[in-house]
């Protein structure tokens, strides 16, 4: 095995200075009927590089991968960028790629301080006082900051829009109802923002409101934040698309008390789902309540500036039962990737990036809207909107990717509870997406509905 | 003291460089060229650096639209540096050495698991077709990462025997959040939710485990380590009764050794109506070898990084599906992966489930790290069964290696054959005036990344290492005799030594109190005095 130094000379060797025979002499605290006489059956046996490589080349011709041929307007929460190649070289480098938690600074200076410049960004980029060190990803950082809302207000019951993805939605719901807190989910909608309002008195903790929302929309949530510290409330804002950041007031503007945020776009790649990277931001003076790691700046014995891991005394190596969450790691190599990214991109870079993906998105509204019977729903978006169809969404996308283009989520895949939302189709557009990709979209959703009104009427 | 002078620090070497403009003479003058001894460079922040203006990408020109973003369209700078690419990959590179690593070094951190990732994983999990799908394809165009997915269960379910697997999970301490609620969803099933509050964390376990009850709602009940390091059944006997929701045990446990009563332990728990959840961190010992459903396992996560190698990534990304036994089976969360009519179909909603569902609902968005599944089945694959079995034996054989050389100058916390790491403790260090912090930064200058201190908690001055099975003999010499130098100075009376370590680092120690104190979260742009005055 390639991966295995050891010569049959070695393990002897070694067996002789430890003193036993062989090597199953060192299981005998396994209990007789548990200890396997030999390798497991039902399983292959080792492969060579090439072999290794087969099975996998064989798995991917099976998938239809997002492509200049074939391109993809789906987003809800994961979208198709460019990722400069120098990213992937330095998350790469050995030193970064196989190293592990800095916990001791005089030899992790290097990931402590592009720690700390990420906490940087990720603060500039929502208007906050102060980020983390990165989270999972962004469905389960939004769980975190309810918990979190529930530490600093001392309050158990939390609103959770009906704009909020619903993945995240089902993420809350779930870490709450085992975790003995109450929420309120909203039936989902694209922002009814008057019972957003009316739910808000003084026994809540938080309100959790994504921007833009899961259907695209975008608004201003400064009525909203003040309406939530009226009430002791903190209001929550979830973002998943961080490129909006780019071009829209920054949720800190706004009044936001903690922001989170998917961070994919920015340096991941798509990966199927994961792993991703979660932002999680908040006040200067909620920071001890925030739950995962920190990276700080102090000195060193001779006065030098440099990082470390700090406020530990949250966390649960030190606090155990009492600590503000069980995290134990972060997404410290996606962290690296999302810091580079937005490294190269700069401000010049950032700003035009955020322009280029709306005015794609705006072009591709333009162009789909122009298809008979097609109407876009949203007032005002980003880079992803929601489009109705006169006919069922989700047909319509296996048609579509049949002929080599990836249009959209219907809804009904992620909300299939909710009829009326049938014929709703979700699409993004990115600075990948082309002129032709437009054209091509546009005219293949026309004959697509054609089509099924052809079938239909047969 | 001339200015130059102030700016030196207690080794003579200036603290940062000084740039020094004389624009008459046109001179620029710095401390040294570079500012850097040999490469022990002194590197800024991003924010340091660059120019207003600059950036290190290209990107399309912004076609002339109207905008939609309406009244949130506002943004004013962002305070993002202006940087070339070139100046971005060498900051990082800079940045990159002064990390120690496993490409690097040996790296004997105990309960981490830092062994070889194999560089082939990192080519498969960017495989095109793999690495780029977007998560909410349509299931007809993802039928071969479906497979992939099918495929690691398998094998997960094979090497532990356990009736289901749940992948979701996003890094171990999350594993242990989704058994937890199995066993949460699995005691409201049988109306005990209310009763059945207690969960047995012994002293000995990860942080992770008693916040992980304490979150759930359960009230920890902590189970002292025996003499020999090990749970004893009697004081877990003695703690059950119908208000125990179950424990959580770590097998191998965090003293390295193998708790010989499990499955005692495990029919005791199960008889008193409990279930047994068992920490899966240290599966990497007995991975081929043991089963744990064998041992009479309910729940386990296992650590892809450790186990199965995807790389620590300085902290991250991890992952921890979780193995369910038959009783648990059902609660497990969504998402999963099922055989349907016209291939392999997608579990994603609870109402793609029939009504009788027990499914306790969805821990994280989309379908899992398919990254990092892709990584550590990889691993899976070119080991296979038969090199499995020789990497575990190895893991311990490595271990009991580095005791056995090291039992007559350290002094070994539970005497005998340990399992994938080998538990030493302070007490050789009395009188010296060594801590084992003092002694784990020698380490550093040695070369050395020090191993895991101060955990486990139930011995003082903890000194965990755990080589695994991917070091060399030579490599464990080379350590062995370094370790047994150390030991041999500390001794003699070299203890001032010990305190002022590490010298050869890109940083000395490093004022931690200073950074909790007075916490510096992030740069902040210097605000010119006569601002601040205002």
């Amino acid at each position: 095995m390639r991966y295995l130094p050891h010569t049959p000379e070695d393990r002897r060797e070694m067996l002789r200075v430890v003193g036993v025979d062989t090597v199953e002499d060192l299981f005998t605290d396994v209990p007789d009927n548990a200890r396997l006489e030999g390798p497991i059956e039902g399983l292959s046996y080792k492969m060579g590089e090439y072999e290794v490589e087969s099975v996998f080349q064989a798995f991917a011709t099976r998938n239809t991968r997002p492509a200049r041929v074939t391109p993809c307007f789906i987003g809800a929460g994961a979208y198709w960028h460019h990722v400069p190649s120098s990213v992937d070289h330095i998350i790469q480098r050995g030193e970064f790629l196989t190293s592990y938690t800095p916990y001791q600074p005089e030899v992790s200076q290097g990931t402590l301080q592009y720690l700390f410049e990420f906490q940087t960004q990720v603060a500039l980029l929502t208007g906050m006082d102060v980020a983390n060190a990165s989270m999972y990803d962004g469905s389960t950082a939004t769980a975190e900051a309810v918990l979190m809302a529930n530490r600093v207000t001392r309050r158990s019951k939390a609103i959770i829009a009906g704009n909020l993805h619903p993945h995240y939605r089902d993420v809350v719901e779930t870490q709450a109802r085992l975790t003995g807190i109450e929420v309120e989910l909203l039936e989902p909608a694209a922002g009814d923002e008057a019972a957003l309002t009316a739910e808000i008195d003084n026994t809540i903790s938080c309100v959790v409101v994504q921007n833009p929302d899961f259907f695209g929309e975008v608004r201003d949530l400064t009525a909203l934040a003040e309406r939530c510290h009226e009430n002791g409330a903190l209001l929550v804002v979830v973002v998943t698309e961080v490129v909006s950041l780019g071009l829209m007031t920054p949720p800190g503007e706004m009044g936001a008390d903690i922001v989170v945020c998917e961070g994919q776009s920015i340096g991941v790649p798509l990966n199927f789902g994961g792993p991703y990277v979660g932002l999680f931001a908040c006040r200067d003076k909620y920071v001890r309540q925030m739950p995962g790691r920190l990276a700080g700046e102090t000195v060193d014995a001779d006065g030098n500036r440099g990082w470390v891991l700090t406020l530990s005394t949250r966390e649960q190596h030190i606090r155990r039962e009492k600590a503000t969450s069980n995290i134990c790691t972060n997404s410290g190599l996606c962290a690296l990737a999302f810091s580079v990214h937005l490294s190269l991109l700069g401000e010049v870079g950032m700003t035009q990036l955020a322009e280029v993906n709306h005015a794609k998105a705006v072009q591709l509204a333009d162009a789909l809207a122009s298809v008979e019977g097609v109407e876009v729903v949203n007032t005002g978006f980003f880079n992803e909107f929601t489009v109705k169809l006169p006919v069922a969404a989700a047909p319509v996308v296996e048609w579509l990717a049949e002929n080599k283009i990836l249009g959209g989520l219907p809804i009904s895949r992620l909300l299939p509870q909710q009829g009326e939302m049938e014929n709703l189709l979700l699409v993004a557009a990115t600075e990948r997406v082309t002129d032709d990709h437009i054209k091509h979209f546009t005219n293949a959703l026309g004959t697509a509905i054609a089509a099924d009104g052809a079938a239909n009427a047969a | 003291m001339s200015e130059s002078t102030k700016a030196m620090n207690s080794q003579g070497r200036p603290s940062r460089p000084q740039l020094v403009e004389d624009t008459a003479s046109n001179d620029v003058g710095l401390p040294s060229f570079s500012g850097h001894k040999g490469l022990v460079f002194d590197e800024p922040l991003i924010f340091e650096m660059g120019r207003e203006g600059r950036t290190g990408v290209d990107l399309p020109e912004v076609p002339k639209v109207e905008s939609r973003l309406g009244s949130v369209a506002k943004r004013q700078g962002i305070g993002l540096p202006g940087l070339s690419e070139p100046q971005v990959v060498r900051h990082y590179t800079r940045l990159s050495q002064k990390n120690y690593a496993i490409d690097t070094g040996f790296y004997p951190l105990g309960s981490c698991t830092m062994k070889h990732n194999p560089r082939l994983n990192e080519k498969m999990a960017r495989m095109p077709g793999l690495g780029d799908l977007h998560p909410l394809q349509p299931v007809s165009t993802v039928q071969g990462a479906l497979d992939m997915i099918a495929l690691l269960a398998y094998w997960l379910k094979q090497l532990t025997g356990m009736a289901t697997v749940a992948l979701s999970p996003a890094a171990g301490a999350h594993g242990e959040l989704c058994g937890m609620m199995a066993i949460k969803a699995a005691l409201e099933a049988r109306g005990e939710a209310d009763k059945r509050k207690r969960v047995l964390v012994p002293e000995s376990a990860h942080g992770t485990n008693p916040a992980t009850a304490a979150s759930l709602g359960f009230v920890v009940d902590p189970i002292p380590a025996a003499e020999d390091g090990k749970v004893d059944l009697a004081t877990v006997v003695e703690k059950l009764g119908d208000d125990v929701a179950g424990i959580m045990l770590t097998n191998p446990n965090t003293c390295g050794l193998f708790e010989r009563d499990i499955k005692a332990i495990a029919d005791a728990i199960h008889e008193a109506g409990g279930y047994f959840y068992c920490d899966g961190a240290n599966f990497n010992a007995i991975v081929g070898r043991v089963r744990p459903a064998d041992l009479g396992v309910d729940a386990m996560h296992i650590n892809l990084h450790k186990t199965f190698s995807t790389p620590h990534g300085g902290g991250g990304p991890g992952s921890g599906p979780v193995v369910l036994s038959e009783a648990l089976a059902p609660y497990a969360p969504l998402p999963h992966v099922a055989d349907g009519d016209t291939g392999v179909v997608l579990v994603e909603n609870k109402s793609d489930v029939d009504a009788t569902g027990t499914e306790f609902g969805r821990m994280k968005a989309f379908h899992g790290q398919m990254g990092m599944f892709i990584r550590a089945l990889a691993y899976m694959l070119s080991h296979g069964a038969d090199g499995l079995w020789d990497a575990s034996g190895d893991a311990v054989l490595n271990a009991n290696y580095v005791r056995a050389r090291l039992e007559d100058v350290m002094t070994v916390s539970y005497p005998g054959i340990c399992m994938h790491e080998a538990l030493f403790d302070e007490r050789f260090l009395k009188g010296t005036g060594v801590s084992t912090l003092d002694f784990a930064k020698a380490m550093i200058d040695q070369g050395c990344h020090p191993m895991t201190m101060y955990f486990p908690l139930v011995v003082h001055g903890a000194m965990l290492i755990e080589p695994t099975e991917s070091e060399a003999k030579e490599t464990m010499d080379e350590f062995v005799g370094m370790m047994r130098g150390l030991a041999q100075a500390a001794k003699s009376g070299e203890g001032d030594a010990f305190a002022a370590a590490p010298l050869h680092t890109p940083r000395r120690r490093m004022d931690e109190t200073q950074a909790a104190r007075k916490p510096v979260l992030r740069w902040k742009p210097e605000v010119p005095p006569a601002v601040a005055a205002e």
